[in-house]
């Protein structure tokens, strides 16, 4: 296997344990096909990019993931089952953070949890954690309006996080936040992934922040959206992050990847 | 404000108007402006009237059973149109031709329908200040943000529960709007309902005092009225302040 890259071939993946099956998904909005017959497979433990210029329909790919759009033809299999609409097993984090306004921290992490029906007591509990792990801990009683870009995205992971969900689904989660947070997020969502054995899918249009990140990037080519390239950067994660961001390989992945997608941009 | 380095309270503007019309009043100019303090102290034997109380037991009980309905109709119907495309193709049309209507030219109508009774001063009521409820709640829902609805659906909610613990609270600034509004058109609704009808309540009052040209009491009954409008509006108001960071935020 190249040590940055190869060109794409479904049945060379070896997926060992595939939480999430993406199956001859198309999407058509009217006469428009958004996505063509896309297979994928997702990973526990692992956290997937979807990549590609704006258009390519990678938020529309993780809505039907989501169960939050449906998908004009093919299957979503989560765990083995498939699925039509959302599901416990998935948890989304907004790219506006999607954090409701009138509720404090402590009730919008909980949110996932009150609309499952726990007890008061057991769902505070558990957000109590979760904002604690994302680092909010004093900030349980204020209200979004009160918190800055960065934190409400916090909030918005810790209520993912609350709900236990198998498959987390990021929406470019950090596109909303200033340049130092964002690299602080990238950081902590390492340390997520290393921990929490989940799947995660993230979206996102910053080549750097994929390159980063994941473990595996699915470049997308735009109208309609196919894979057109899945890359494993083989990254390093052990060394310190202002390192890995000096690295060669990590420049040259970033660099094979614009290659890639260049000639989408005007 | 300041003027000359002195603090200007909110309400001077209020008094220097008062000491104006007192001027003019002691000028004898025209009939129709008594001095205010002619004015102030007609307005305290007023209230003191049985007449002037039997009026006003009445005029609030029409205003209040058609307000009533006004928000307990106009708020589901604009939250049913801001959701359901059908519903605001049906009622869009009517919806906005009335909130710019004469409704005034429609009271004689009523009354043939309703008769010379309260129920015409509540239907009035109704038709002044139900159609800005509806529009501002069904503008209200149309904002929320889709993500908030996405996100609520994404962790399980039913349509019944996103309604109730997401697009009534996203909407509550706006449908507040709507019933302060509705509350002042309200207002108007049953002065010029009891106006036109002229036997009951305060109507029945301006048409009295301004039959007899009794200016002094006349204009101690308008006073009372605006009052009345702008400590409601003023309530109202106080409770929107207190949800003003929701806007901001969304």
């Amino acid at each position: 296997m190249s040590a940055l890259a190869e060109e794409f071939d479904p049945a060379s993946i070896v997926t060992h344990d595939p939480v999430v099956r993406v199956e001859g998904i198309c999407k058509h909005y009217g006469s428009v096909e958004a996505l063509r017959s896309i297979d994928l497979q997702f990973e526990r433990g692992k956290l997937t990019t979807l990549l590609g210029p704006s258009g390519c329909g990678k938020t529309t790919l993780l809505k039907i993931i989501a169960g939050l759009v449906p998908a004009t033809s093919g299957r979503i299999m989560v765990n083995g089952r498939a699925v039509t609409g959302p599901g416990p097993e998935r948890a989304f984090v907004f790219q506006d953070f999607a954090l409701m306004p009138w509720a404090t921290v402590l009730r919008n992490v909980a949110f996932g949890l009150e609309l499952k029906g726990t007890p008061a007591a057991e769902r505070n509990r558990v957000a109590r954690h979760h904002i604690e792990q994302v680092g909010l801990q004093g900030f349980e009683d204020k209200y979004p309006h009160e918190l800055s870009g960065g934190m409400r995205q916090r909030v918005g992971i810790a209520r993912a996080f609350a709900v236990n969900a198998d498959v987390l689904l990021l929406d470019e989660p950090f596109s909303a936040v200033d340049e130092q947070n964002r690299r602080k997020f990238q950081e902590d969502l390492l340390r997520l992934v290393e921990i929490e054995n989940k799947t995660f899918i993230f979206v996102t249009h910053s080549i750097e922040e994929a390159v980063y990140v994941s473990d595996r990037i699915v470049l997308l080519s735009p109208r309609p959206g196919r894979v057109s390239q899945v890359i494993e950067p083989k990254i390093d994660r052990a060394a310190d992050p202002d390192d890995i961001r000096r690295d060669a390989g990590y420049l040259d992945v970033v660099e094979e990847i614009w290659q890639g997608l260049r000639h989408y941009a005007e | 404000m300041t003027l000359f380095g002195f603090r200007i309270p909110m309400m001077a503007s209020l008094i220097v108007w008062a000491l104006v019309w007192e001027i003019v009043g002691h000028m004898d100019v025209i009939f129709l402006i008594p001095p205010m303090s002619a004015i102030l102290s007609a307005g305290i034997d007023l209230v003191q009237t049985a007449s002037w109380q039997n009026a006003t037991v009445v005029t609030i009980r029409s205003f209040v059973i058609g307000m009533a309905l006004a928000i307990g109709i106009g708020v589901p119907l604009g939250v049913l149109m801001g959701r359901s495309r059908i519903a605001d193709n049906i009622f869009g049309l009517w919806v906005n031709m009335f909130v710019s209507a004469p409704l005034s030219a429609l009271v004689p109508v009523l009354m043939i329908l309703f008769g010379m009774g309260e129920t015409t001063i509540v239907v009035t009521v109704f038709l002044f200040a139900v159609w800005i409820i509806v529009l501002d709640a069904r503008a209200g829902v149309m904002q929320v943000p889709p993500s908030l609805i996405e996100m609520a659906r994404s962790y399980g909610a039913p349509p019944s529960t996103i309604l109730r613990k997401i697009v009534l609270l996203a909407a509550l600034p706006e449908i507040l709007a709507g019933i302060r509004i509705g509350l002042i058109r309200g207002v108007k609704g049953v002065v010029i309902g009891q106006i036109l009808v002229a036997i009951i309540g305060y109507g029945e009052l301006f048409e009295l005092y301004s039959r007899s040209f009794d200016m002094e009491r006349f204009w101690a009954l308008t006073i009372v009225l605006f009052a009345a409008a702008m400590l409601l509006s003023g309530i109202v108001e106080r409770a929107e302040k207190r949800i003003e960071y929701y806007a901001g935020a969304r």
